[in-house]
């Protein structure tokens, strides 16, 4: 019989983000297939109360708590301590949780510690002739693989925006205190803030509708023979804040800002998507100067709708990769849907 | 205060990205179509911690860099051939399978080991880097379990930048949500570091550096010890290509204009 622990921690607002309801939706429907499973929660935080009554009314029959000070921040000796902790005192044979950069950063290490094993980036569950399955990608979203594992604890990481997040509602939940206490050698490591671009230079945006990918074309020589820079500048800068869209690049660029060109100034390797980038899910995804084979455009793997703008007809970016592709001048182009955007404010 | 540090970086071989992948069920499991013949670079994000470790071994004088990866021994040889001329290391090589599709706790159990027999290893001024996420398993896991099996609870993944301040403490940029970083302040080694591209551009080849580096990869790769990776409990039922040809409509000969509009009517919709 499965004991299946969603394993979540709060934000830095007390909150539950919505990769942990997505996690809770992974373990639900595990405990469903799953014939004679339990489902119970864990949850690690300062304060753990107000984010187990926001999912009260899931069908988990127990709530386990680790909360504290020492608890707030995301490090790995304490999140391992807490992890660790709940996990035994909730017996769970799987563990699932949102693979978020705080438990991304732990759960493998959990797994180790109690002679488990892990998966991350896990896009799917199932029931497998009554055992668990989950599906993954392997060689960076280049091909799928469903798989299954005898040993326990198994965790379970889901990927952010693979799953729809569980809707269930309020209520009260009475949490069972995992004590912890943090040995000094837990504490070696402080968290002391957080590094992020002024409000008008964040161009990474998750929760955007479009995944806007500029490819180095935006920084080559044009039918004028001239490199234009500075106005590719302003027409990406200018898209983005009309359009709230989030900011992808291909390697190529980034490189090129990385190695003191004069390029994009808002970019960084952040901004990279694909094999050595992120895979970013959007819902929309509109590429400009961008050319890559196969390998190289797994960075909208999980962009639903695609479109590109190219000058080469040919472009592989684009062909049997996007719905549709203009070919097409893209400094004339994204001037000219910078005008209608703004007509539109 | 400068610390010698004993930097050891855990980083293996994969298929160089230019290269088309399809799966192909072997004897053991899952595995890649010609997968001994696919030209392999060391792992992409296992590099720029090469390049960071060297670096730092530079700036902390008397530090020392290892290189530990278990890969197949002719895949070794041929992408020593080039990382080698990039910065002066050892390596310690084990020889076994690079497959994406082997367990990452098998795996680090491996890696551990090397470590620890390491002559001379001295915790109190070991680092331990790799890539936070390798280009063929891909799921940054190995790492955090060779920390634990080394002791080493204060880890790091997504590192963008290591500051090491005139007291020995470290300062940590690491990778979070939203393209953002969290800083972390660590008292000091031992401590472990999966890095994600870091700030350094590529080393150029330098045929001295390769020279020396030969001298010990030579033999590191003649006594590399074999290790078998068995996959326990792990059972793969199916392992496919995406499905990847979309119909694309291509759009030539209209004005940007019409392009503009509709580009803007299907980001509203
Ligand atoms: C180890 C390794 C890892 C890699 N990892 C990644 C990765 O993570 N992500 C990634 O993206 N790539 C990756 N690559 C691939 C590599 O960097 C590719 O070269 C790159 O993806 C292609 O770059 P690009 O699309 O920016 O530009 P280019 O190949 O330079 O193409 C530019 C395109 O822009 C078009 N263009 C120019 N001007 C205009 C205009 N005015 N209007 C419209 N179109 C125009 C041109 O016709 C051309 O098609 C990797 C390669 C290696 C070896």
């Amino acid at each position: 019989m499965e004991t299946i622990l969603l394993l979540a921690h709060t934000e830095a607002d007390g909150s539950l983000a919505k990769s942990a309801r997505e996690a809770l939706r992974a373990a639900r429907t595990l405990n469903q297939a799953l014939a004679g499973s339990s489902l119970v929660v864990g949850l690690v935080g300062e304060n753990v109360q107000a984010v187990a009554d926001s999912i009260a009314a899931c069908p988990a029959t127990k709530y386990f708590g680790v909360a504290g000070k020492d608890f707030a921040q995301s490090r790995y000796a304490s999140d391992a301590a807490a992890a660790e902790a709940i996990c035994k005192s909730a017996q769970a044979t799987i563990v699932v949780a949102p693979a978020t950069s705080r438990w991304a950063r732990v759960l493998p290490g959990v797994a180790q510690r109690l002679g488990g094993r892990a998966d991350t980036h896990v896009t799917g569950v199932a029931d497998a002739g009554g055992k668990p399955a989950i599906s993954r990608w392997y060689y960076r979203q280049r091909m799928e693989a469903t798989l299954t594992r005898a040993q326990r604890p198994w965790f379970i990481l889901v990927d952010p925006g693979s799953q729809t997040a569980c809707e269930c509602g309020a209520g009260t939940a009475k949490i069972e205190t995992v004590a912890v206490n943090l040995p000094d050698n837990c504490k070696r490591t402080t968290v002391v803030g957080i590094r992020e671009p002024k409000a008008d230079a964040q161009t990474i945006r998750p929760d955007a509708e479009l995944l806007f990918v500029t490819g180095a074309g935006w920084t080559k020589k044009q039918a004028d023979g001239q490199t234009h820079v500075p106005e590719a500048e302003k027409l990406i800068r200018g898209f983005l804040q009309l359009s709230r869209a989030s900011l992808g690049s291909s390697k190529s660029l980034v490189d090129q800002s990385g190695e003191g060109q004069a390029v994009l100034s808002f970019l960084s390797h952040l901004n990279q998507i694909g094999q050595t980038g992120s895979t970013p899910r959007h819902p929309k995804g509109l590429s400009t100067c961008c050319h890559g084979e196969e390998p190289h455009t797994v960075g909208w793997r999980f962009i639903n709708e695609r479109r590109a703008i190219s000058l080469d007809p040919n472009c592989g970016w684009a062909r049997g990769k996007a719905d549709v592709l203009y070919v097409a001048d893209a400094f004339a182009v994204m001037g000219k849907i910078n005008e209608l955007l703004a007509a539109r404010k | 205060m400068s610390i010698a540090y004993q930097i050891v970086v855990c980083g293996s071989v994969v298929p160089d990205p230019l290269q088309t992948l399809e799966p192909v069920t072997g004897p053991g499991g899952p595995a890649l179509k010609n997968e001994m013949m696919l030209p392999a670079i060391l792992d992409p994000w296992a590099s720029h911690a090469l390049y960071e470790a060297a670096n730092l071994a530079k700036n902390s004088p008397g530090s020392k860099v290892w290189l530990v990866s278990l890969g197949p021994k002719a895949k070794h040889q041929q992408v020593m051939m080039t990382v080698a001329q990039k910065v002066p290391f050892e390596l310690v090589a084990l020889d076994g399978p690079a497959s994406g599709f082997t367990e990452a706790m098998e795996v680090a159990a491996a890696l551990a080991e090397a470590i620890q027999a390491i002559p001379g290893l001295d915790k109190s001024k070991l680092l331990v880097f790799g890539g936070w996420e390798s280009a063929s398993r891909g799921a940054g896991a190995t790492m955090q379990m060779v920390g634990e099996r080394l002791g080493i609870t204060d880890q790091f993944q997504g590192v963008d930048e290591l500051k090491i301040a005139a007291d020995g403490s470290l300062e940590i940029l690491e990778r979070i949500e939203g393209g953002k970083h969290q800083i972390s302040k660590c008292a000091g080694a031992p401590a472990l570091l999966g890095w994600a591209t870091g700030n350094l551009p590529e080393p150029k080849n330098n045929p001295q550096v390769g020279m020396v580096n030969m001298r010990t990869v030579m033999p590191a790769l003649q006594k590399a010890k074999p290790v078998k990776l068995a996959g326990e409990g792990l059972s793969f039922a199916s392992v496919s290509l995406p499905k990847q040809l979309r119909e694309t409509k291509i759009v030539k000969d209209k004005s940007a204009d019409d392009i503009a509009k509709e580009i803007v009517e299907w980001i509203k919709k």
